[in-house]
């Protein structure tokens, strides 16, 4: 456990705390693009965009969706605020993919009533959900 | 006195009240055990979203940003958060007397109600309800909060209010809950707060400092609120227990007394009979 490489997360979402140990890197999706994080990076703190979240740890990879929040960095440690984050064995895929077909017949409808950009983040949550459970 | 039949039908009476308050009591012990897990829960959330916005405003004094600074319009938006039902004690009138006991004025106040104690309470008054979202306070999830913040940060972007106030219920222990008025726009943060976190500050920002804060404060209100309605769901049903636990050693107190009357009143009553025959024999013999 005593790795050089390894430093502290914590995945915070507001009803628990999603995941909390130690990680070599962490590569996730931000509003500046996918990126992979290592020990002792400059403090930072950036956007998060609907995502799959990897931890790597001794080799072995873990993956999350991640649904909007934020995440600070700091040298020694990095904690990830998810508004929403879930494990693969959570997601219900079936439900991912009928929320990506409403998300879909909105954005096509040209409807002015409906707000596209919600249409677009709730179709990229859905097809964030659908990758995810197609890696279990 | 009262005869014996009215003190019995009297205590009956308060024995099936005190059933269903024994009951009430034992639902809402149970409701409190749920619910305090879940304000705890949501505990480590909040504390670090309140750590990174006061870090942020430490370093960014200079940004010059509406969330941050006062607005020109007067009104005010509150939102409300009371229950949905009755027998909790004092629990919603406390928050309401948190609204109507500040300098809030009247004309000035627009309501966003969650709970209908409250909405009722101030639309029977003529204040101005804006929106109410009564259902939330049964189970709210943080879908909700988000609905609800993102409805009142549209006034206030719009500049049709001028300050986002919120008025709840701190659930501090199980015993004691504190109804706070709160204000969340434009943000404020405890000075020792922000001395703490610019040791700190070498904080980045990407995207850049204003537009990473445009994100970051509606969250940081959404998890205020959310914070306050679990909290407040926990302090509800924290109150209705010992409103009903106190309503349940009363009627106890009552049917104690009221037991003591009956036994007296039978008493009185045999003693009577017998006066009354024993003078019914001495009359004939």
């Amino acid at each position: 456990m005593a790795d050089e490489r390894n430093f502290d997360l914590e995945i915070i979402t507001p009803d628990r705390i999603f995941w909390k140990g130690q990680a070599n890197m962490l590569e996730l999706n931000t509003t500046e693009g996918q990126v992979g994080i290592y020990k002792r990076h400059i403090p930072m703190t950036m956007i998060l965009e609907p995502g799959i979240v990897t931890i790597h740890l001794d080799g072995e990879n873990k993956e999350a969706a991640v649904h909007a929040g934020f995440i600070e960095i700091l040298p020694e440690k990095i904690t990830v605020m998810a508004e929403i984050a879930e494990w693969p064995d959570e997601i219900d895929e079936n439900r991912a993919r009928e929320a990506e077909e409403r998300a879909k017949r909105r954005l096509q409808a040209h409807d002015p009533k409906i707000d596209l950009s919600r249409a677009e983040i709730a179709l990229r949550k859905a097809m964030v959900r659908q990758e995810l459970a197609k890696m279990r | 006195m009262a005869s014996m039949r009215d003190i019995k039908r009297r205590r009956n009476s308060i024995a099936s009240t005190q059933q269903i308050t024994k009951a009430m009591k034992l639902v809402s012990t149970v409701k409190l055990q749920k619910t305090k897990m879940r304000a705890e829960r949501s505990k480590p959330y909040f504390d670090k979203m309140y750590e990174t916005v006061t870090s942020m405003l430490a370093k960014s004094g200079m940004i010059e940003h509406p969330y941050l600074k006062p607005q020109p319009s007067t009104k005010k938006a509150v939102i409300l958060i009371t229950s949905n039902r009755g027998l909790a004690g004092g629990y919603n009138s406390n928050v309401i007397k948190t609204v109507t006991g500040s300098d809030l004025k009247k004309e000035d106040v627009v309501l966003f109600t969650v709970g209908s104690k409250g909405k009722e309470y101030f639309a029977r008054r003529d204040y101005n309800i804006a929106k109410e979202y009564n259902e939330v306070i049964e189970n709210p999830m943080f879908p909700d909060a988000k609905e609800i913040c993102d409805e009142v940060l549209k006034l206030y972007v719009s500049g049709e209010v001028g300050e986002i106030y919120l008025a709840y219920t701190y659930f501090k222990n199980t015993v004691v809950h504190e109804p706070k008025l709160l204000k969340l726009l434009p943000v404020e943060v405890d000075e020792a707060d922000i001395e703490a976190a610019k040791s700190n500050a070498l904080m980045n920002y990407e995207p850049h400092e204003e537009e990473a804060l445009e994100i970051i404060i509606p969250k940081y209100m959404t998890s205020i609120l959310y914070g306050a309605l679990v909290e407040a769901v926990a302090s509800e049903n924290g109150a209705r227990m010992q409103a009903m636990d106190s309503a349940t050693s009363n009627a106890e107190e009552m049917i104690e007394k009221l037991t003591l009357q009956y036994n007296r009143a039978r008493q009185g009553s045999i003693t009577q009979e017998l006066t009354e025959i024993i003078a019914g024999a001495n009359a004939i013999s």
